[in-house]
């Protein structure tokens, strides 16, 4: 009894685990999707747009760090403060002005190219990102605060100690990044099924030749779609950031969202959602009781296993598109 | 054009080459990479003190200090780059915070007959002199941190451990794994259960580990991790509260960044040091004139006497001294780096010692021998304030357990010796 | 003018089928090979040798390796890193049994355990394609690096779990630990570095090269015409792997000299070594080795530029060095999405019909 009570525990805290992963996850699914581009950037991306956050947040002036070796003066901070909301506000603009940067200086360059040759591109654009992130806003630990709770949730455990007498944890923090995604998700739903940008999205996705033969910029699309990863992995960056604060390491959490794409299927938003769910129960179940048996930290390896033993029955993921090869 | 950049190129590769006479230390810092935030307070403290010395002493004897400073990212092959190409420019000790870099150069010092100086970290078993000729890892080492934290629980619980429960929470790397074998020779003797939970690098996501501790409810948590890990681990125990004072870190899972993250939930976190905290010693006056007043600290003093910091200022003074000895013992101010290793092992850092160098009470007294190149090993415990946000240190220093210590590095020793086919020396 | 064939006037289908059908060519590379084996290691200095030549060296081995696997056999993996760490580990293993064994013999025999488990872990690849394939590779990858670091025996029971690579002599002379002189273990690379590569081509224009490349451009297409799949695939994973093996092992035993594995043999690894072969060219035995120069001799280069040229903070040159690199990789991407193999192609043409380009 006390092990089933254990385990549910552990389902529920997948679960929202599974959230935070998916959350990393849509990322590279809407820019797959729209443009066929394995974007290898989108951790990176999620890093600089959590330091752009904070920058701007606390005030910090960019490239302090450069403009002091090459002129010799100590500027580090404005000194003013800007409140959370403008400064998640004035981040989604600089993640736009990076979406277009992006478009007009690399993928431009690159249309009609092989996937691997635009993967490449976005590996290049990593580097990249991440050298202008350390370069503008400096690469000590920062703390991220825009007012999100954190800590053990009183009122699920009181309620979960009422119905079983165990109380369970359940993060608050969790619980937001739960409400945030399915509002996100909901969001670009709605956005890419009842809009005309949105289906002008979709139709891009579907065969870039033909809906560029109806009048569809493939330029506009491409930004639009650009700058909503920006911001998904601005959002992505604020949850990650405010549970370990904002480092260099913020952008390896990439790593965990790949079996979840792998799982889903590149091109499915719901399929992100699905496999970061199953991701994250699978692997804190396998750790809970496989792992104490063979010594721990199975996590890395467990969820890679995991989505290949779903992708050995469907070799497309779980809901990715179903391509049928012709000769 | 294109020769002026090729002579820029030849100059680069030929880099600045150091006048012979002076005194070579570099820097192997880590400002980048996972771990850049603990590396770059301790690369400041590790210039400032030098800087200290050569603009309030003219340097070490009257010979400058320089160090050349080289990027390792916290990266063996980067580390090992650095070191072949800091050979050149004659270094006298090679000092990486790393203790992967360190297995790495272990050999190749010994080879290349330069010290290895490694504070709190490395291979715990070169305290044994007989063995690692060219190695030093005073004050403490892991093993002797495994043992004071015990210690003090000890002293905590009256004296006994007896049935009671610990987990240790580990990055899973060799650095994490360090302790394991003395915590369990420990809980044979002390009757404690120990539970090991490992943490994948980075480590951000601990949820697993801290459920199971949540429902095993040990009475004490220690820690063995590094970047993320830390703050991620502190903000995990803050999130299923458990009772911060009975959680433990080891001396690098101690700094601020460590726990400003988690705010107010890392209140009455504790961690092991060797170093004192805070700015309350007179180094810090000359410090300010000589140094950060004059614009000559290493990235403005942004971080001046932080954990991190006073640890790489404190590894910096070890240095400076040994150099002094070395120098006293050669009987010239122009040592190379085979004096210098003479000089560690007739280092003797007095209590008065350290207060003539304005650190009173800051490290513990250091004394070296053929035989022991660690020092004494003991370690004191600093509390975090979040309020204050600063470290308070709430213990005396604590002598490890030499009992269960000393035949456990007797035998990992030995298997180097074996490893390595070396006879031992100090006989 | 100089630089071309007057005529197509072969006689033998081996004069039509030769690497280097021009002369010009066939003698740059024998000089090249001359002067490698037989000038470099006179004048090479040692940081020279053992920081920028060797891993030049032991990355162009993996690169191969790599690129066999991707660019012939148009199977991803991001694997390399864990089948380097069972190469390093293997040559650990075995040298420390026997021995008494030539450790050249023991590096070979580590890339051919590498080989069977890398046949292994390629099973998935009759199912999964493309870069679903890669989760398969990024098992193995996180699984064995959990292995090597859990399980006491591959690491002989030492306390940190570190490897350190022993003393090793080849015909009396030292060529592992720290007693290794800095030519040795260039020429011991080198020597690696070239039977592979001429492995690498004469495997990839013979049958089963043209097999694998059947498969990677279309393998139902392939299977039609009566290649088997589980052949090709498999033997391209195991080919694969031996050369990744024998970079591992190389990697631990001759460079390094000691490695602790998710340190040394991590993801990062992986991801490395990947963009190696596709910046150096897909399918392309000179873009593995230009590949391998590109990110082992920029950060170099640039660092002692930046640092010991302008004398700017490290940590400053060492984040404006990643923004070079990635806007680098953009760049020669825009210009010439092929890779640099294919740019050194394009010049060869441009030569070619030099001064006469119509």
């Amino acid at each position: 009894m006390e092990q089933l009570l254990y385990a549910s525990e552990i389902v529920v805290n997948g679960l929202m685990t599974g959230v935070m992963y998916a959350l990393v996850a849509l990322g590279f699914v809407l820019i797959y999707k729209a443009s066929g581009v394995f974007n290898y950037a989108q951790g990176v991306m999620a890093l600089f747009a959590a330091m752009t956050l904070v920058g701007i947040q606390q005030g910090q002036v960019p490239f302090a760090h450069l403009i002091n070796a090459l002129t010799g003066t100590h500027v580090s901070h404005f000194g003013w403060n800007v409140p959370a909301v403008l400064a998640i506000a004035l981040t989604a603009v600089v993640m736009v002005l990076l979406a277009i940067a992006i478009q007009k200086l690399v993928l431009q360059h690159l249309v009609g190219q092989e996937p691997i040759i635009l993967f490449m591109a976005t590996i290049g654009l990593a580097y990249f990102l991440e050298g202008l992130g350390d370069v503008m806003w400096g690469a000590d630990v920062k703390t991220l605060d825009v007012g999100l709770p954190q800590g053990i949730s009183d009122a699920a455990e009181a309620l979960t100690a009422r119905l079983t007498g165990y109380g369970f944890f359940i993060d608050r923090l969790d619980i937001w990044a739960a409400v945030i995604a399915t509002a996100l998700v909901a969001a670009l739903v709605a956005f890419s099924q009842y809009t005309k940008q949105g289906r002008a999205m979709r139709a891009v996705a579907d065969d870039h030749q033909a809906a560029l033969s109806v009048g569809i910029s493939l330029r506009f699309i491409w930004i639009m779609v650009w700058s909503i990863a920006g911001f998904v992995a601005l959002v992505a960056g604020i949850m990650w950031g405010t549970k370990s604060g904002v480092q260099f390491s913020l952008s390896l959490i990439a790593l965990k969202a790949l079996p979840v794409l792998m799982l889903g299927g590149f091109t499915s938003i719901p399929g992100a959602i699905v496999g970061g769910l199953i991701i994250g129960v699978g692997e804190k179940l396998f750790e809970y009781f496989v792992g104490p048996m063979i010594g721990g930290a199975t996590e890395t390896w467990f969820a890679y296993v995991l989505a290949l033993g779903f992708l050995v029955f469907r070799p497309q993921g779980l809901f990715g598109e179903r391509i049928i090869e012709r000769v | 054009m294109t020769l002026r950049f090729a002579s820029l190129v030849a100059a680069a590769v030929m880099a600045a080459a150091p006048a012979m006479a002076d005194l070579v230390v570099p820097n192997y810092s880590y400002r980048t990479g996972p771990y850049a935030a603990n590396g770059t307070q301790y690369a400041d403290g590790f210039n400032d003190y030098f800087t200290l010395l050569n603009e309030r002493d003219g340097g070490i004897g009257g010979q400058k200090v320089l160090t050349p400073e080289c990027e390792t990212a916290y990266n063996t092959e980067k580390g090992v780059e650095c070191y072949e190409s800091l050979k050149g420019q004659n270094q006298l000790v090679v000092a990486p915070l790393s203790t992967g870099i360190t297995y790495q150069l272990i050999p190749k010092v010994s080879a290349d007959k330069v010290t290895l100086y490694t504070p709190g970290l490395g291979r715990t078993s070169s305290k044994n002199g007989a063995a690692f000729e060219w190695v030093f890892n005073a004050p403490a080492n892991y093993w002797d941190g495994a043992s004071v934290a015990i210690k003090y629980l000890l002293d905590q619980n009256g004296g006994s451990l007896e049935g009671k429960k610990i987990a240790l929470v580990y990055h899973n790397s060799a650095y994490g794994k360090e302790p394991i074998r003395t915590l369990q020779e420990l809980s044979k003797k002390h009757g404690f259960t120990l539970t090991e939970l490992p943490v994948d690098a980075p480590g951000q996501e601990q949820k697993s580990q801290w459920l199971q501790i949540r429902r095993d409810k040990p009475d004490y948590v220690l820690m063995w991790g590094w970047g993320v890990m830390n703050a991620a681990a502190i903000q995990e125990a803050a999130n299923i509260r458990f009772p911060m004072e009975n959680f433990i870190g080891i001396w690098w899972s101690g700094g601020e960044v460590d726990v400003e993250p988690a705010g107010a939930g890392a209140n009455g976190y504790k961690s092991l040091t060797f170093n004192g905290v805070g700015m309350d010693y007179p180094v810090y006056d000359d410090l300010k004139k000589h140094v950060i007043d004059t614009g000559k600290a290493s990235q403005d003093g942004q971080y001046v006497g932080s954990a991190v910091y006073s640890r790489g200022l404190y590894a910096a003074v070890v240095i400076a001294e040994a150099i002094r000895k070395a120098q006293e013992l050669a009987g010239t101010p122009e040592v190379n780096a085979e004096q210098v290793r003479a000089g560690f092992e007739a280092l003797d850092i007095t209590e008065a010692r350290m207060a003539e160098l304005g650190l009173p009470d800051f490290g513990q007294p250091i004394k070296l021998s053929c035989a022991n190149h660690g020092g004494d090993g003991h370690a004191r415990i600093q509390q975090w304030d979040a309020t204050a946000k600063k470290w308070t240190l709430i213990s005396d220093w604590i002598a490890p357990d030499a009992e269960v210590l000393d035949p456990l590095i007797a035998e990992d020793s030995e298997a180097y010796v074996k490893e390595a086919g070396i006879t031992p020396r100090c006989n | 003018m100089i630089y071309r064939e007057a005529g197509d006037f072969k006689t033998t289908y081996q004069a039509d089928s030769q690497t280097f059908p021009l002369r010009l060519d066939r003698l740059g590379y024998y000089a090249l090979l001359a002067v490698a084996f037989l000038v470099i290691p006179f004048v090479v200095s040692d940081y020279w040798a053992t920081s920028v030549l060797v891993p030049f060296l032991i990355y162009a081995i993996a690169a191969l390796g790599l690129n066999i696997l991707v660019g012939y056999g148009g199977q991803v993996s991001l694997g390399t890193g864990g089948f380097m760490a069972v190469g390093a580990y293997a040559t650990y293993k075995l040298t420390t049994a026997f021995p008494d064994v030539s450790i050249l013999v023991h590096v070979i025999v580590s890339g051919l355990i590498t080989a069977l488990v890398g046949m292994l872990f390629g099973l998935p690849s009759l199912r999964i394609k493309g870069f679903y394939l890669a989760v398969a590779t990024l098992a193995a990858q996180f699984f064995l690096i959990w292995l090597f670091n859990k399980v006491p025996w591959f690491y002989n029971y030492s306390a940190s779990g570190q490897i350190t690579m022993p003393e090793r002599t080849v015909l009396g002379q030292i060529v592992t630990g720290p007693a290794t002189p800095a030519w040795v273990k260039y020429i011991v690379c080198l020597t690696f570095a070239v039977s592979l590569a001429w492995l690498a081509r004469n495997l990839t224009r013979g049958t089963v090269g043209r097999k694998w490349m059947a498969i990677r451009d279309m393998d139902i297409a392939a299977e039609i015409i009566g290649v088997n799949p589980l052949q090709a695939k498999i033997s391209a994973f195991a080919v694969s792997s031996f050369f990744v093996g024998i970079a591992g092992s190389l990697f631990f035993a001759v460079y390094l000299g000691a490695a602790e594995v998710g340190e040394s043999f991590g993801i990062n690894k992986s991801f490395l070594v990947l963009f190696m072969v596709i910046i150096g060219g897909l399918g392309s035995i000179f873009g593995s080795f230009a590949g391998a120069a590109f990110l082992v001799l920029l950060p170099v280069f640039l660092k002692n530029v930046l640092v010991g040229g302008f004398g700017w903070p490290t940590d400053l040159a060492a984040h404006i060095e990643l923004m070079i690199v990635g806007a680098l990789i953009v760049f020669f991407l825009i210009v010439e999405p092929h890779g640099l193999a294919q740019l050194w192609r394009l010049t060869k043409e441009k030569l070619r019909l030099w001064p006469f380009p119509h």
